[in-house]
């Protein structure tokens, strides 16, 4: 379980998360949305141990990440599994060559056993044909199933993904957010997405953050999450046409 | 940023090189790739230049020793002592800096804002460590084998043009290469060299490396570590220049 207590960050004066705080159970997929600008990602980085909060706790099962020494961190961090925006695969080496980076550097196993694990994982992502292809020719779509292939090939803990439909067409959007539910499932892992799409909000939301401005104004899931009377979470729902329309229709 | 702090975090960057480094075998093979990017790829560059700035450093004095008291074989006396003293590590260096220094920064400025150093830091890797030790340790490497090279074509060149223009005799530029010659200044040009590499190399990687922004602040970053890198060579060469001769 990944716990937030109080997190607060700015930068160069300006608040950016202001006493953020927030329990993220194992199995779940949970979901931090708001509009852009609103902190997501800088609290998402604050968790993953990428920038660090002015004051708060992150606490991965007990263990407080910025306060732990630098042992700690390094064990934190090789129970974590992130998909960035982009995918952020290294330019210079094929998709098998990505997803088997991790265990180069981080375990012993032998190159046989290392190729192995890394297949499978692509074979989860249903790409194990784009193997020996380079990131330059694969599509924005392949790129996050690379990532999260490359995120999951050390079987972690704690899976962060960030805004991983972001620039994607809404099929394809949706089969990322099935396999990160799955994903989740299977491993019992504690996943936590930021997301503004409202098709993952409703899909694969289980626990749901909102945050506006750097505050947390609501918390929920998504099969409660449009009965909100939260001014600012009613008017970024109801900003898509089409929670508008199920809206209507549900009345 | 004012000049003091990008001073002290360059060098708390230096040192971050250095501290939770990784496996060594991860290293040999990083180390090997960059040497091969920076080294071979770097050849030709350094032969075209290196040729030409021997050729025009013998016509030049040719044209400019004038005085029947002045023996011919001073030409490639001269042409010699240039090239070890300062055209062959200098200006080679000066010209690495915009080849190797600009792809430094570049690439590691690309990668920052595609997030593939934030990818590498999330793993628990030390990415300053991981990406620019093994390019410092290659440049420091090859780049006094590039000079070697450049030294040997500077003073070749300066023979076929000396020689193909009548400016000098063969016999004349042979003797000259070796009359007075100082042992020392062979190895003073490799001690530069192997400053300059070091300077052009983490001055770039630094500016690389803390690249903000998007695709405009990638060029601004390759820009300014290759004026950083020359200032910092010219610098180095004085003070090296001060200290060693």
């Amino acid at each position: 379980m990944i716990e937030i207590k109080d997190i607060r960050k700015e930068f160069n004066g300006r608040v950016v998360l202001d006493g953020i705080s927030g329990k993220f159970e194992p199995g779940n997929t949970s979901l931090i949305i708001g509009g852009s600008g609103t902190g997501k990602s800088v609290l998402l980085k604050c968790i993953v141990g990428l920038i660090k909060p002015e004051s708060g706790q992150v606490l991965y099962n007990g263990r407080d990440f910025w306060s732990g020494d630098a042992d700690t961190k390094r064990d934190i961090r090789r129970e974590m599994g992130v998909l960035f925006q982009g995918g952020a695969l290294f330019d210079s080496k094929t998709v098998l060559e990505n997803v088997k980076f991790p265990l180069d550097m981080l375990t012993d196993q032998s190159e046989e056993e290392k190729i192995e694990r890394a297949q499978f994982c692509l074979k989860r992502v249903e790409l194990e044909n784009a193997a020996n292809r380079m990131p330059s020719e694969i599509s924005g779509g392949m790129k996050k199933r690379v990532g999260i292939a490359r995120a999951i090939v050390m079987n972690p803990k704690y899976l962060f993904c960030d805004e991983p439909n972001s620039g994607l067409d809404p099929l394809t959007s949706v089969k990322i957010d099935e396999l990160i539910q799955e994903i989740t499932d299977e491993y019992q892992i504690t996943t936590i997405v930021i997301t503004h799409d409202m098709n993952s909000v409703l899909g694969i939301g289980e626990d749901i953050m909102f945050l506006h401005k750097g505050l947390k104004l609501w918390e929920g899931t998504n099969e409660n999450i449009l009965d909100t009377t939260v001014p600012e979470l009613e008017e970024f729902l109801y900003s898509s046409q089409l929670i508008r329309r199920m809206k209507q229709s549900k009345k | 940023m004012d000049l003091l702090t990008r001073v002290g975090r360059y060098f708390i960057f230096i040192s971050l090189l250095f501290t939770r480094r990784e496996k060594i075998g991860v290293y040999v093979k990083q180390i090997l790739e960059e040497a091969v990017a920076i080294g071979i790829d770097s050849i030709f560059i350094v032969s075209i230049v290196s040729t030409f700035i021997g050729a025009v450093t013998c016509v030049q004095t040719a044209y400019n020793l004038v005085s029947p008291f002045i023996p011919d074989y001073v030409i490639s006396l001269i042409v010699r002592d240039m090239t070890l003293l300062e055209l062959a590590p200098t200006i080679t260096c000066i010209v690495l800096a915009g080849k190797v220094g600009s792809n430094i920064a570049s690439g590691l400025g690309t990668m920052r804002i595609s997030e593939q150093i934030d990818a590498l830091e999330v793993m628990g890797l030390n990415s300053a460590s991981y990406l620019v030790l093994p390019k410092i340790v290659a440049a420091v490497l090859v780049f006094p084998m590039l000079i070697t090279i450049a030294g040997f074509l500077s003073i070749w060149g300066g023979y076929v043009a000396g020689t193909l223009t009548g400016a000098i005799t063969p016999e004349d530029y042979v003797y000259g290469i070796r009359a007075d010659f100082i042992p020392f200044n062979v190895p003073f040009a490799l001690i530069k060299t192997v400053v300059f590499a070091f300077l052009i190399t983490s001055i770039s990687a630094f500016r690389g490396y803390y690249t903000e922004g998007g695709a405009l602040e990638v060029g601004k970053a390759s820009t300014t570590a290759v004026t950083n890198s020359c200032i910092a060579v010219l610098v180095a060469d004085y003070l090296l220049a001060q200290l060693l001769l």
